[in-house]
């Protein structure tokens, strides 16, 4: 019953600020003008630290963490 | 010209209610009077009788008659009012859809000049079948003759006391995203006509917050047929999966640029057969206006109008264009041209659309004029990748389809472009796409 966790991009208020990809390198890469591209992949409890690192230092609150799946 | 409606609508006179044939052209939305003038309420209901009432009854017949939306996501129409009848938080609101912001597209606006009441009949089955408070009639504030032809019928349908509701008749701006449904909400609630993020979707929390049931207008039409005569007379004709008649708009390199009502059973090339055949020898069709396809004109040819069929080619009939492209054209330059117009209407809200567009639209005019080798491609294959499902809406998503469709289909004259030898026709000016209609305003 492992905790999943995925991080939603709400495109509109991205700036491109690009701290997300630098703290969460293992999901998050930019595309050729500095904008997210969020992985698929689900982030397990190896990688929650970061990744709520990741949504707190966006400057424009761009990102979002959300619960996935509780096992099945 | 495509300019004036008018043009558009060289209809011989239809064959006499009801046309049970099944043949390419199937005049059902628009039998009866044949003219530019709008169908009046009397002759209306003259022609069709008076509708029923609506409720729960309807939408299960929307269910069995397997109609799909007609705006260009061909989602069930039945699921649809289901799941916002469903919905606890207020009255529902019903909009018709009339923003018809496609370029090529003259579907909807020719439906709403010349049949306002089978739009407006459709509109109140809705407020009736969802037990809606509100109904709103969104239309493109270049669609004049729409607009006044739908004005004038919700007077007369007040004056006759012919429902219960009201309808609201809206401007919408002239802009490709404002049909958009989240764009949509956003402009009736005071906002500019920009996509929103979803979800909350407008069926859940829609136009002042409430369950909103956004409907194409062709679509609302079929409804008003559907209600009268049932579900089996709506699947009498067209296939299993896509039953009844498509209004489509038929136009580049055949005889007469028209909007027509075809059996959806039909195939492309009996379309263009319908409309008087090509102009010249054609090398493809783009399906589904400028977020469809393009599709070798061999292949096209015997494509039947069904929707499963159409996915199992790669393509879909997304709003109903077909544009026919003759061999004496540059189906890159067009793209481009397709290309640069979609860029122009992003929303500027996403950074991948705002400047995922522009870079593939010059990339892909850098290329039509021969100022590009071959890393151009694979840039642009790159740039597609990073483009699409990455807005807030579906606005790249569309460019992408357009844009991998032309990769596929002018792969030849891509190669010979980017060795820079630019075909004859890259520097024509293109007669082929109708003007955009040129609204910059998001109120």
């Amino acid at each position: 019953m492992a905790v999943t966790w995925q991080i939603r991009w709400d495109p509109i208020r991205c700036g491109a600020h690009g701290y997300c990809a630098e703290i969460l390198p293992e999901r998050i890469t930019l595309d050729d003008w500095g904008f997210p591209i969020i992985s698929a992949e689900p982030i397990g409890t190896e990688l929650e630290e970061h990744a709520r690192r990741a949504v707190a230092q966006c400057p424009l609150l761009a990102l979002k963490l959300e619960r996935r799946s509780v096992g099945h | 010209m495509l300019a004036t409606r008018r043009s558009l609508d060289p209809r011989e006179p239809g064959p006499q209610w009801p046309p049970a044939q099944s043949g390419t052209a199937c005049w059902r939305l628009l039998s009866g009077p044949a003219g530019p003038d709008a169908e009046s309420l009397p002759d209306h209901l003259q022609r069709l009788g008076r509708r029923p009432t609506g409720g729960a009854w309807l939408v299960d017949v929307l269910d069995a008659s397997n109609l799909r939306g007609r705006g260009g996501a061909a989602f069930p129409t039945g699921r649809k009012w289901r799941s916002v009848a469903a919905e606890t938080n207020g009255d529902p609101v019903v909009v018709v859809n009339l923003a018809e912001g496609e370029p090529a597209s003259f579907k909807d606006q020719t439906l709403g000049a010349l049949r306002p009441h089978l739009i407006l009949d459709g509109a109140a089955l809705a407020v009736e079948s969802v037990a809606a408070s509100r109904a709103i009639v969104y239309v493109g504030r270049a669609h004049a003759a729409a607009r006044d032809a739908l004005r004038f019928a919700a007077r007369e349908r007040r004056r006759h006391k012919a429902d219960e509701c009201r309808f609201d008749i809206v401007d919408a701006p002239d802009r490709y995203v404002a049909g958009e449904t989240s764009a949509l909400v956003n402009r009736l609630n005071g906002g500019p006509s920009k996509p929103t993020m979803t979800p909350p979707r407008p069926h859940q929390v829609g136009v002042s917050g409430r369950p909103t049931l956004i409907q194409n207008a062709e679509t609302m039409a079929h409804v008003a047929l559907i209600a009268r005569y049932g579900p089996e007379w709506f699947r009498q004709v067209g296939t299993p999966e896509s039953p009844g008649t498509a209004l489509l708009t038929v136009l580049g390199g055949v005889a007469r640029p028209t909007v027509i009502e075809v059996d959806r059973g039909t195939t492309v090339g009996a379309v263009i057969d319908a409309v008087g055949g090509l102009t010249g020898a054609a090398q493809a069709v783009l399906l589904g206006g400028y977020f469809g396809t393009w599709v070798p004109a061999a292949d096209a040819w015997n494509l039947r109008l069904d929707d499963q069929v159409l996915a199992g080619h790669a393509t879909s009939l997304g709003c109903g264009v077909v544009l026919v492209l003759p061999t004496v054209s540059c189906g890159l330059a067009e793209t481009a041209r397709i290309l640069r117009y979609l860029a122009g209407e992003s929303a500027g809200q996403c950074g991948p659309c705002v400047f995922g567009l522009d870079a593939i639209a010059s990339a892909m005019e850098r290329a039509v004029h021969g100022r590009a080798d071959a890393s151009e491609r694979d840039r642009l294959i790159r740039w597609a990748g990073q483009i699409s499902h990455r807005g807030a809406c579906h606005h790249p998503d569309g460019a992408v389809r357009l844009l991998n469709s032309a990769l596929r289909v002018f792969e030849r004259d891509l190669a010979l472009h980017l060795g820079r030898r630019p075909c004859r026709y890259a520097r024509v000016a293109s007669t082929l796409l109708p003007p955009a209609r040129g609204g910059t305003e998001w109120q």
